[in-house]
């Protein structure tokens, strides 16, 4: 098993994933559930910047672009979570279930 | 509109029929005005007293100009008028026809001419009623669904106004509807012959089935060569169409209804169930006498019920207290007497007997409606509550009702068959032939049954109309004769009653001229079904079954009673009876043919119960425990599956990732493996 | 040889930091094990000759977004929690099995693929080629600025909505 530096990255990033995907699992604060999400997301940037190298730069530039969503995306869930905050004194994500049957 | 002259000079030409759809439109148009009247014109009795009697009167006058017009040109063959298809459906064709012949144009008279005075008569009977334009519509719609009846060409429309007199019997039975036991009168007189309808209904398919065809004149036509004589086929078929003969004319095992049906008012009773409905099942017969002469078997089956339940309806009329149950079953009685007619072989005596009894059986009912409604008159004006219809509370009316009392008698002497009276000349037939055609068992019974006859009809005119007078003081002084427009009606039918049966009179007897004209007139009718029979042995009427000739057996037929008239006048006259709010029922054998032999009790025993505790099964099993249960099961289900599938849903955000984690790796499996 | 030396040292210390950060109790704890991370994942873009990304990613991700972060943990005062907000051990273990396998499968399915182009080094002579002709920004900003222009503007719409859409969402409601 011949693992060069491209290998190793993809599957550093998987493991970055799962690591993310078992910490939304597991983790009941809003916040630490949101920092496992940008780890996910980070996780697919080095997958894209790993491929980048052989299928060309317009990789980087989605990575550039999931970089932008995923700030945008982190103030107005962090909005939210501040008006949350307010109305449950408390982040813990488990309470939120107005969305139960 | 043809002239009288007109149709004199034309009298050997074919006989074409006129106006023949007016018959029926006329009282239609007046059901419908009347019908419409009840509810738009409510208060207002001139139009219904008008428009109800003048389009039964209009629809007669039509049916005379047709007689004559047949009188003249002495048709062969029916006219057929074809007014419509009415079904057309690959093999089978059935047209709304009518069939204009010397058998149906003579039941028209009786029916048109009966229905006009009976309607007359109700002008004054059902006056006061609140219901009136309601009866009126119902009764013309009632005649208009009997000349279907009788005019119908094919079976299937005979077989519409046969249901349509049913419909129109169970409307007017239980005509005062808010009364609970008049309504169940009349649910019982339609379920019962529903019963009946269910054997014409199966008569009817299989001679379809056999002949391809429902027109009379082309089954009976095809009839000998299509059908056995003696075979299985035309036994089942009439057998079946004679179940429905039982139910619409009221014969034993079906006649339990016709008593009950004295809750209608009694024009109705009348009408209805004296004069011409009940007489469907006769005509029915007679129409199809072709398919009954040929299945002997068939023929024994009718004229053995006949027999059977004139005697046993005569027994139970002689303890009956109600003034309409004893004619009530005087009528099945008679009835009987009809089907022993046709079923041994007699059928121009049968049909002559239908219309002399027309003619008695309507008068005594109008008469003791008269009485009646004098009673009722009487009890009202003093607010009692004792029943009208009692015979036990009459007595002595004679002296305050002469007109009633003089018809009534006619038609006693009518109905117990003494000369020179109409009744004498049909009921003498009918037993004769009976006898000379060989059913000696059955000639006895009719002989009889002539004798109860008499006697209980004597019964109920002293009840009624001698002694003492047991209506009670304060009631007595407010009886009085009834108005000109009810005793007018009377003053006919008594007498039809007397010269009625002067249209055949036997060349046996002596000292009275031979008469044919009722027998040449329908002679063209049943020449086919009688050719089967001498054919097949049934030779002439020559002697009764113990000798002595036809003008023999007359006299002593006549004598006998008269004989039970005197005795059981002078046995009951000097007899007094309480009234009936204190009398006892009576036991023993009186007691059992008061309670009508006990028939209405073992019905509901053997049919009515098992029946329920069979639907009370089927609807607590089936219906609420399978069907039911079922849908409700689905429902229960569906909310099982819907709650299994709400526990997924936890509203955290932590669950939907798992489950779609648990996704995201069964998708990578499939890349994988 | 230091090549992947220093791949390890930083594949260790972006595994690490992301382990750390799931199982720390302190919110902030938590996050500065992210930034780590997210450091360590600066250093490989590096080595993967992703230059302008790399400074991109210390600067928004590390510098902007985890200090947003930040700002609210403080904001709503989470920083002293002390008792472990995870949940039952059912749950870990589920968590457990379920980032394993995740993990698994799509290690197995990048060996399997070994086999493609990716195995071998061409892909880093065309990179640094490109590099060197237009220099590390240029690589990326002629792509974005040329073909995707559109969906640059649009992000920074994205980007004008997402600030708007905060500032409604955070404010206390007018009295």
């Amino acid at each position: 098993m011949n693992l060069d530096i491209e290998n190793a990255a993809l599957i550093l990033s998987a493991f970055l994933f799962a690591v993310g995907t078992a910490g939304v699992l597991v983790r009941r604060n809003a916040i630490i559930v949101f920092m496992c999400v940008e780890l996910m997301l980070n996780a697919v940037n080095l997958t894209l910047v790993v491929f980048s190298r052989s299928l060309g730069l317009e990789a980087q530039v989605l990575v550039f672009f999931v970089m932008a969503v995923a700030a945008a995306e982190a103030a107005v869930g962090l909005a939210i979570i501040i008006a949350i905050f307010r109305h449950y004194e408390g982040v813990d994500v488990d309470r939120f279930n107005l969305l139960r049957w | 509109m043809v002239s009288l002259p007109l149709l004199l000079q034309e009298a050997h030409a074919a006989y074409e029929p006129i106006l023949p759809a007016w018959i029926l439109l006329l009282p239609l148009i007046g059901a419908a005005v009347n019908g419409v009247g009840a509810f738009m014109w409510r208060g207002n009795k001139s139009i219904p007293s008008l428009v109800g009697p003048l389009a039964v009167i209009g629809a007669f006058v039509i049916v005379v100009l047709n007689f004559v017009a047949m009188l003249t040109a002495a048709p062969h063959d029916p006219a057929i008028v074809s007014m419509w298809t009415w079904m057309a459906a690959g093999s089978l064709s059935v047209g709304v026809d009518l069939q204009f012949d010397q058998l149906s144009i003579l039941m028209c008279l009786v029916v048109t001419g009966v229905s006009s005075v009976i309607h007359v008569y109700s002008v004054g009977y059902m006056g006061e009623d609140p219901g009136y334009s309601r009866y009126f519509a119902y009764l013309n719609l009632f005649v208009f669904f009997m000349l279907v009846l009788v005019l119908g060409a094919n079976f299937p429309i005979t077989f519409v106004g046969w249901e349509g007199v049913g419909l129109c019997s169970y409307l007017l039975i239980g005509f005062w509807y808010e009364n609970q036991d008049f309504a169940s009168a009349g649910k019982k007189a339609f379920v019962v012959n529903r019963i009946g309808d269910f054997g014409f209904l199966i008569g009817m398919f299989l001679i379809f089935v056999h002949f391809g065809t429902l027109s009379y004149t082309q089954v009976f036509a095809a009839a000998p060569a299509t059908l056995a004589y003696g075979g299985a086929v035309v036994t089942v078929i009439t057998l079946f169409l004679f179940l429905g003969c039982t139910g619409k004319s009221a014969q034993i095992p079906l006649y339990v209804w016709l008593p009950d049906a004295m809750a209608g008012p009694t024009p109705v009773s009348a009408l209805i169930h004296a004069a011409t409905m009940v007489t469907a099942g006769v005509y029915l017969v007679a129409r199809t006498s072709v398919l009954f002469a040929m299945s002997p078997v068939s023929q024994a089956v009718v004229a053995a019920v006949g027999a059977g339940t004139a005697l046993f309806a005569a027994t139970i009329a002689t303890q009956q207290y109600d003034i309409k149950k004893v004619l009530a079953y005087s009528t099945v009685s008679q009835l009987g007497y009809m089907f022993l007619a046709v079923g041994v072989g007699a059928y121009t005596a049968g049909v002559f007997h239908l219309m002399t009894h027309a003619f008695f059986k309507a008068l005594l009912f109008l008469g003791s409606g008269a009485v009646i409604h004098a009673m009722h008159h009487a009890y009202h004006e003093v607010h009692s509550h004792e029943d009208p219809n009692d015979m036990r509370n009459q007595g002595g009316l004679r002296r305050y009702m002469p007109i009633t009392f003089t018809t009534m008698w006619v038609g006693t002497l009518a109905i117990s068959g003494i000369i020179p009276f109409a009744g004498f000349f049909s009921k003498d037939e009918i037993i004769w032939y009976t006898g000379a055609y060989g059913y000696g068992i059955l000639w006895g019974v009719a002989l009889l049954t002539a004798m109860l006859t008499a006697g209980y009809m004597t019964r109920l005119m002293v009840m009624t109309f001698y002694g003492e007078n047991r209506t009670g003081e304060n009631a007595k002084s407010h009886l009085r004769e009834v108005p000109a427009v009810m005793w007018i009606p009377l003053a006919i039918l008594a007498v039809l009653s007397v010269i009625g049966g002067w249209v055949n009179i036997p060349d046996a007897l002596p000292v009275l001229p031979g008469v044919h004209a009722f027998h040449d007139w329908l002679h063209p009718i049943f020449a086919p079904a009688r050719g089967i029979l001498e054919s097949h042995g049934l030779n002439g009427a020559h002697a009764s079954p113990i000798g002595g000739g036809e003008a023999m057996w007359a006299g002593i037929s006549t004598v006998a009673a008269a004989v039970v008239i005197l005795l059981t006048f002078r046995a009951l006259i000097h007899r007094t009876w309480k009234p009936a709010a204190d009398s006892v029922d009576p036991t023993g054998l009186a007691g059992v043919l008061y309670n009508k032999w006990y028939v209405d009790e073992l019905y509901d025993r053997m049919v009515i119960l098992p029946l329920l505790a069979l639907w009370r099964g089927c609807w607590r099993i089936v219906d609420a425990g399978l069907i039911d249960g079922s849908i409700n099961g689905l429902a229960s289900s569906t909310r099982a599956v819907g709650w299994i599938g709400s526990l997924f849903q936890t509203g955290r955000v932590s669950t939907y990732m798992f489950y779609f984690v648990t996704g995201v790796l069964v998708i990578l499996a499939t890349f994988l493996f | 040889m230091i090549e992947t030396a220093f791949f390890l040292l930083f594949a260790v210390l972006a595994a690490g930091g992301a382990i750390m950060m799931i199982a720390s109790r302190n919110p902030v704890a938590s996050l500065l094990y992210l930034v780590l991370a997210f450091f360590a994942l600066s250093g490989i873009f590096v080595m993967l000759d992703a230059h302008f990304l790399a400074a991109v990613q210390v600067i928004v991700y590390a510098g902007a977004i985890m200090v947003l972060f930040l700002f609210v943990i403080m904001l709503l005062n989470l920083g002293h929690r002390e008792e472990l907000d995870m949940r039952s051990h059912l749950t870990r273990v589920a968590a457990l099995v379920a980032g394993s396998s995740l993990f698994a499968l799509v290690a197995a399915l990048v060996l399997r693929g070994e086999q493609s182009s990716l195995a071998s080094d061409e892909g880093g002579v065309v990179m640094e080629a490109i590099l060197r002709s237009r220099g590390a920004v240029g690589a990326v900003a002629e792509p974005l600025f040329r073909s995707y222009l559109v969906p640059f503007e649009l992000t920074s719409l994205l980007l004008l909505v997402a600030i708007v859409g905060a500032i409604v969402l955070a404010r206390r409601r007018a009295p």
